[in-house]
């Protein structure tokens, strides 16, 4: 931490806040985020967090290629769980098009957003553990985050960044003897939970430093935009997954945790539910997954079978116009959301009927998110930021796009 | 016009100078207002139950039209319904009432806006750009402006 200078309060002569930068370079911050503090001795007056330092154009980008070369810069939003922002823009894309996945490719959606929902918070419950001093947890969730990139490299080919999915279904098949594999990382799982829940829940360090820290309503968290786990640990039972449900949801049977004190160490503990409710889903998913196509036969905007391909002249010509140009969908917009990691993801796709989308905005979860920071620090000790910042989980991979 | 929504067509009634046109794409409802009723609507949207701004941000349909489009994505928990409010405002002078009077989330939508639009809210507590680098020009997501950025 560098300090940066020293003003005097406008009113009190003989008291003066300090302003000091904490990050964009510091463990703690999750990434290149920069907050300036202005400090009255360890008491905090206010935050300015200082955003952008990751900021790559995306949606301009994506404004100017095909909508499935566009697939691939979503995986650079939240790399901690690629297959949920892939399936968020394919969803809309879909939507924009007017078209469905196959059932078996909407099953092995839901089964592959949930893996990549634990893999998520496997990265937020080690790096939060961390912050508040329980190194060991860390080592222990990346051990399972270390099964879910075998999983995502057994069916995707890429262990971070995926685009497994495509317009209209997924781009292959899972491979044979992928279930045995989901169903021993389900097995295992509850016991790994476990092995959390022993070393934090009623750790009296980790309690001390969260409990009633970073507390913020469930009014004021609905008024700041904020989604996901850290809006329903205080209380707002708002989960896309059961308000909207999309690509089967509502087939699965699950339960959505939603907290009371929306402190620290209640957020703490809707994520540790929602691991287990995805856990039951994935079950769900592996033994209810349907035989059939993982493509839907839209010769307008999905790719042709590889092997009719190589034979068939139509085939081949779909094929090379789609690759060439990409598909046109109608003129119109769509805002699809659907519930990431972090909360609500959405993309609003405008399309002026060419291959190329007008505008692809996408209304990121961890920017709705951070706004509520400077609500849950101000007037909270400076020992209380690291505990506060992991509680949100923030990626600022999608903060800054 | 019996597939609008009750909450939207009451809206029209009580604002019927403000609300332009009710439209419906892949079961979205889009309303288009005036600029000037940005906050009248917003408010009157809120206090029907759409707590939760979702998003704020703008179009540039192409290199051509003077005109952005500003969007704003609402959802109320209470009817399950989500709605686009939208706004039409000159590219040649981009100004619009600020809503972080209404919803406090709009308060770095705005700013995203901006940054990458160049339209002002007026009354915004803090306009300065929020994801572009110190002493950036120019707004990258307007149709003039290179993708490969300007040097």
């Amino acid at each position: 931490m560098q300090v940066a200078n020293i003003e005097k309060h406008p009113e009190d002569p003989l008291s003066s806040t300090m302003v000091l930068n904490m990050g964009p370079q510091h463990p703690s911050t999750h990434g290149v985020l920069r907050l300036k503090l202005h400090l009255d001795g360890e008491i905090i007056k206010k935050v300015e967090p200082v955003i952008g330092y990751l900021h790559r154009g995306i949606e301009k980008l994506c404004e100017n290629r095909s909508y499935h070369k566009a697939l691939p810069l979503t995986d650079r939003l939240d790399y901690t769980g690629a297959f949920s922002m892939n399936l968020g823009y394919i969803l809309a894309v879909e939507k924009l098009l007017g078209i469905e996945a196959p059932p078996r490719a909407r099953a092995i959606r839901v089964l592959l957003n949930e893996i990549a929902r634990i893999g998520a918070h496997m990265v937020w419950i080690g790096s939060s553990a961390a912050d508040t001093g329980a190194l060991t947890v860390f080592l222990y969730a990346f051990m399972v985050r270390e099964q879910v990139y075998d999983l995502s490299e057994a069916a995707a080919g890429g262990r971070m960044t995926l685009s497994y999915f495509r317009a209209g279904g997924l781009h292959r098949d899972i491979p044979a003897g992928y279930i045995d594999m989901v169903r021993k990382f389900t097995d295992e799982l509850p016991g790994r939970v476990d092995e959390f829940e022993k070393l934090l829940t009623r750790n009296r360090i980790f309690m001390e430093r969260t409990m009633d820290i970073g507390v913020i309503s469930g009014a004021d968290a609905l008024d700041l935009g904020v989604t996901g786990p850290t809006l329903r640990a205080s209380g707002v039972d708002y989960d896309l997954r059961k308000v909207r449900p999309y690509s089967g949801y509502e087939l699965y049977d699950f339960d959505v945790p939603v907290g009371i004190r929306g402190d620290v160490y209640e957020r703490y503990l809707v994520r540790l539910e929602e691991i287990r409710q995805s856990n039951r889903i994935i079950r769900q998913a592996v033994e209810s997954l349907p035989d059939g196509p993982v493509l839907a036969d839209e010769p307008g905007a999905v790719l042709p079978p590889k092997e009719r391909v190589m034979k068939n002249m139509e085939d081949l010509i779909r094929h090379y116009k789609l690759i060439s140009e990409g598909f046109r969908p109608p003129a119109g917009e769509v805002y699809h959301s659907t519930e990431a990691p972090k909360g609500e993801l959405g993309f609003y796709i405008v399309s002026d009927g060419s291959e190329n989308p007008v505008r692809l905005k996408i209304r990121t979860p961890s920017f709705g998110n951070l706004q509520a920071l400077p609500c849950m620090l101000e007037g909270r000790y400076v020992a209380d930021i690291p505990a506060i910042i992991g509680s949100i989980d923030i990626v600022l991979g999608e903060i800054d796009r | 016009m019996g597939d609008i929504p009750e909450t939207v067509s009451q809206l029209k009634n009580k604002h019927p100078e403000a609300i332009s046109d009710v439209n419906r794409f892949r079961d979205e409802f889009t309303v288009l207002i005036k600029p000037d009723a940005v906050i009248d609507i917003c408010s009157a949207l809120k206090e029907d139950g759409f707590l939760m701004l979702n998003d704020i941000t703008a179009v540039h349909p192409s290199i051509e039209t003077d005109f952005f489009f500003v969007a704003y994505h609402v959802f109320s928990q209470k009817m399950n319904l989500r709605l686009r409010v939208k706004t039409k405002v000159p590219v040649d002078n981009p100004e619009l009432p600020s809503v972080t009077g209404v919803w406090r989330a709009a308060d770095w939508y705005e700013r995203e806006t901006y940054d990458l639009f160049g339209i002002r809210f007026i009354g915004h507590p803090n306009l300065v750009r929020i994801l572009t680098p110190d002493g950036f020009e120019g707004f990258p997501l307007r149709k003039d402006f290179p993708v490969e950025g300007r040097r």
